[in-house]
Order: C-alpha cells, then structure tokens, then sequence
C-alpha cells in the first residue's frame, strides 16, 4: 500500500478491524496531511488529539478481541457549524470566535460513539451563507483543484461546506459532516469531485448544529464514494429527541441494501433545468447521466416540474428571514464578541456588536430577512414565499408518480475563481438554482462526480429522490459512479 | 418597490445591526437589485394555495412538563462575555 490516505472510511474502518493497520497509524498519516496543508485553509482548528485517542481506543479494541463499533478509528473532518464540546465552535464567524461550547451535537456525539476520532473543524461560509466560501471571517479556503494549462488562479471549494470538500478532495480526511440548506453538501461536493447527500428533512438531528434557515437545514455526510456516504449516513441519522423536526424512524441500513442495479426504477428528467444558458458541457455530462443509468436498467422519462424557477427567490425570502431571526441570538450577552464603548446603553451593546461580529454576506442577508418580515411586507414576501414553495413541493409529487428519482446536474458551472462572483451577490446566489428546489421540497439528493470539464475541473450529477427514499437516491448514484469511473483528483501543490 | 437609505437604516436598526451613512448608501442599491428580482414571485398565483409550514408532515411531540437537563448555572454562564455573582451582566438599563 502506497499511502494509507489514499483509502477511504470503507478501507480504513475494514483494514482497522483485520488488523491490516493500526488505527494510530491511520490518525497519524491523516494528521500529518493535516498539518501540511495550510496553504488551504480548510481547517479552523486542528483536533490531532482527538483522533489519536479515538485511534487509542480502536487499537486497544482490536487487542482484546472485542467487537469494534462501526467507525472505530476512522478519523473525520467536522464542520465547524456543529458544536463540539470544548472545541472551539465559530461557524466561521466572529462573533462566535472563542466560544467553545459545553455540549456537542447530536450530529457529532453519534459519530463519536460509533468510534470515530476527529481530525479538526472544517472551515466554510460564515454561517453557512456562501456558495464558494468567501465568507469566512478566517479567510477563504482554497480548492486544491487548478485549471489545466498553467493556469494558477485560486478556486472556490464551493460552499459552504468549501472546508468540507477540499479536505476531502486533498485527501487530508476519508469523509467529513457537511451541511445543507440550499445545497451547501451537494454544490461543494460537485466542485471537488467528491460525493455528498443531503437527507430527508429530518433524518438527522439539528440539535448543536449552529442554526441558519431551520425549516431547511440538515446535516449530511460527505466523502469520496457513494458507499462511504452511505456508511457515514447510517452513523449520523437517528431519531433526536432535541430536536422537534426530528423524525421517529429507524434508520435504514444503507450500505449493507446498496446495489447499482437500476432495473425496474423510473428515471425523471426535468425539463425546467434546461436552463438558458447552461454550459454545453454540463448538459453533455447530463446527456452521459442519463446512459449511465439507462445501462444500470432504469427507464427514463421526462418530467415537468413548472415552479423551478421561483425556487430561488422563495428560497432568497424563506432562508434570510429564518436566518434573521434565528441569528438574533447573538447580542453579545450570552456567548461570544461583546462590544461595548464607554457609556453605551444596552441597544447600542448590541448593534456595536453585532455589526463587528457578522460579516458582510451574513449582514445582507439579516437585512433581508428583516425587510421582508417586517409589517407591511409580511405577507407580500414571506407568506407568497411560503405558498410558493408548497407549489414547488406539489411539483415534486406529481412528477414522483410517474418516476422514481429525478437526475440533473448539480450546478450550473463547474468551480469558478475565487473573486469572481463575489462582487455580484445574485450572481452568486444562481449558483444554487438546480440544488434549491429540492431543499425547499425536503427531499433527499445527492451529488456525485460525473467526468471533468475541458478544464480539467470536476462536474458533478445530482440525484433527487421521495422523502425518505435515500437507499434509491444513493444507489443511482452507485450506478452513476461505477460507469463514470470517475477516478481524477487534484496534483498536490500545497 | 425602492429601499432608500432611510429604509436600509429602519430596517438595520430593527436588526440590531450598526451601520453608517456609507454603509447605507453602498447596501441601497445592493438590496434593490436582491428584493427586485424576489419580486417575480408575484407573478405566480398563489389564490388556493396554503403556505408550507412544514416540508415533513409532522406533529410537535410533547413531553412530560419536567425538568430534564437542569442545574447547570455554571456551564451555562461559562461563554458569556460578562458574568457576575451567577448572572449575564449587561450595561445599566434603568438609571
């Protein structure tokens, strides 16, 4: 074996378990990539310790001969929007700078308790607002993808989980938590050419996840192959108390039902995503999708889904006024940056501080939220929004009783320069037009790597599916993966 | 409909967000050029429809009316900026 970290989680948590390697070997070799990579940004904290001692607990598991949890010893990356106990937890953000919580999220305890150790918080857009992770108050990450041809310009991860992708993409953890509110796992996944799902509203807990929109938000897993995810998946989804969305059902077993054999399963096409405009190269990728899947056994058929393009304003109401109130928590009183001049009274405490804690994007989008929610545009904005995505989620039915999944490409691009969208908001926000219907629908969808662009840069397909149906979306993109042979990755430079 | 700069400073001062003169000025037209295009949803005709409330259809779950996680003073005052005696201290509101 070359490298251990060439191995994904499938690879390391069986060759922990036959004691093919040890798991600190596993947590070591992963450390040191860790500690190598700077020059991408993708960490805010670093956790060796964590992982060793995850590692520690595998070895000492194995040496007795007793039955190992399902991760143990596989090190991960955490976002840095999931409270982790006494680790630093700043959803990127200033004004959360220092705070360490003294709780971790459900998300994060279940992955410790099937024996994985923690290699670091990932870094990602300032409170998850942000498609290319320029939103950090900790600096951008860098994707360690490059353009062919000599062409050195810096390159969004995608976002926000952007921390999330390029450790995945670098090889610098097997898999990572994402999360995702209006394609936050899927978008970054598609960008590096790794795989991510984003389950059914629900599956997983929100508990400690830092919130941003929470009628949308949901936590996901991100690694190299659709199998790891599935793994990863079976490890953070489960009923939650804490959380009031949480839902009461078992969670399926994923890995051990996973088959790439599509024969009998309907296949939508929506038309809506032919989008004007649309790179000739994505919609090629989308054409070879659809063989790929037609070889897997799947019949396909177009579908109609015709509120798609209301998606994203609705989404653009719905996201910032969730995120206006939900970030009201932060006024320097209970946690976090407190700015206080000389003689200032309580309201001036909490604009001073909230004004150097947030960023730009986060402020914009407060501001939003705020119009929009505010008397007199109420329901102009927010109840039209809320009406309009039951349209959107109708949409989704009826094409699901014709078909059994929907397959479209993830983004309209493939990653662009860091800089380049950032001056233009909307711009930005376009970015998300084929992952923001799903998520206002609260049906699980999945990114996988599908080819390359004449770039070089990775293009990725998405698979949307029925509430609930995760084993149908992830054995699409099984299916997808195994004609794709998708196997390109990034030249090390950093 | 337009924001103007007035209306940027309304709305930040109800979010709690301090912001200059320039400030203003600069997130006028930004928010203009956002809310515009948010406004073609008022193409669609929503007459019959009920807005979404929930994605899932799913009923809000009660538990018993007992403390569950009580008698933490302490953690949770640990990340407040300020804390005196077991309380968040904050500037002087009543003079």
């Amino acid at each position: 074996m070359s490298d251990i970290t060439d191995l994904g989680v499938a690879a390391l948590r069986d060759g922990i378990r036959t004691s093919k390697f040890s798991a600190r070997e596993v947590a070591d070799a992963f450390i040191v990539k860790v500690s190598r990579a700077k020059a991408l940004n993708a960490f805010i904290v670093e956790t060796p310790e964590h992982a060793i001692a995850a590692a520690t607990a595998a070895d000492e598991a194995v040496a007795k001969g007793e039955t190992l949890k399902p991760l143990a010893g596989v090190p991960l990356g955490m976002k840095d929007l999931f409270c982790t106990k006494g680790v630093q937890t700043t959803a990127a953000s200033h004004i959360l700078e220092g705070f360490k919580p003294v709780y971790e999220s459900t998300v994060s305890q279940k992955l410790w308790d099937a024996g994985a150790g923690m290699l670091g918080k990932l870094n990602l857009d300032q409170f998850a607002m942000g498609s290319s992770n320029e939103t950090s108050y900790f600096g951008n990450v860098i994707s360690p993808w490059r353009r062919g041809g000599g062409d050195n310009a810096p390159l969004a991860p995608g976002g926000s989980s952007g921390g999330s992708s390029a450790a995945i993409s670098a090889r610098l953890v097997p898999g990572a938590t994402g999360t995702d509110t209006g394609g936050s796992i899927r978008q970054p996944a598609a960008f590096t050419g790794i795989s991510g799902i984003k389950p059914t509203y629900g599956r997983c807990s929100r508990w400690g996840v830092v919130a941003f929109a929470s009628s949308l938000d949901q936590a996901g897993p991100m690694a190299r192959d659709v199998k790891d995810c599935a793994i990863l998946l079976e490890n953070m989804a489960g009923f939650d108390a804490k959380d009031s969305t949480s839902l009461n059902l078992p969670v399926p077993k994923w890995e051990e039902l996973l088959s790439g054999d599509l024969r009998g399963k309907k296949i939508g096409i929506p038309k809506e995503y032919r989008l004007d405009g649309t790179p000739a190269e994505i919609l090629a990728l989308w054409d070879r999708g659809i063989e790929w899947v037609k070889d897997a056994g799947a019949e396909i058929v177009e579908v109609s889904l015709p509120h798609t393009k209301y998606a994203l304003p609705a989404y653009y109401i719905i996201a910032p006024a969730e995120a206006s109130s939900n970030l009201a928590r932060y006024d320097g009183v209970r946690y976090g940056l407190r700015e206080l001049a000389e003689g200032q009274n309580l309201q001036g405490m909490y604009a001073a501080t909230r004004a150097a804690g947030f960023g730009e994007e986060v402020k914009r989008r407060i501001l939003i939220g705020t119009y929009v929610l505010s008397a007199g545009f109420y329901d102009a904005y927010f109840t039209q929004a809320s009406k309009v995505r039951t349209l959107i989620a109708r949409d989704f039915e009826n094409a699901f009783a014709v078909c059994d999944l929907l397959l479209t490409p993830t983004a309209p691009s493939a990653a662009f320069a860091l800089g380049d969208k950032s001056a233009d908001p909307l711009a930005m926000y376009l970015n998300d037009v084929f992952t923001v219907p799903s998520s206002l629908a609260g049906l699980p969808a999945m990114s996988v790597p599908g080819g390359l662009d004449a770039g070089g840069l990775p293009l990725g397909l998405q698979i949307i599916g029925r509430p609930l149906d995760e084993q149908g979306v992830l054995n699409a993109g099984l299916a997808i993966e195994q004609r794709a042979g998708f196997t390109a990755r990034p030249e090390q430079w950093w | 409909m337009s924001v103007d700069t007035a209306t940027v400073k309304k709305v930040a001062s109800l979010a709690r967000i301090a912001i200059s003169d320039a400030d203003a000025e600069r997130l006028a037209p930004e928010l203009n050029n956002i809310l515009g295009w948010i406004e073609q949803l008022g193409e669609v005709d929503t007459s019959s429809v009920e807005p979404m409330t929930a994605v899932i259809p799913n009923s809000l779950r009660l538990r018993e009316d007992v403390v569950t996680e009580g008698a933490q003073r302490d953690a949770v005052l640990q990340n407040a900026p300020q804390g005196e005696h077991g309380f968040f201290t904050v500037p002087k509101v009543v003079e």
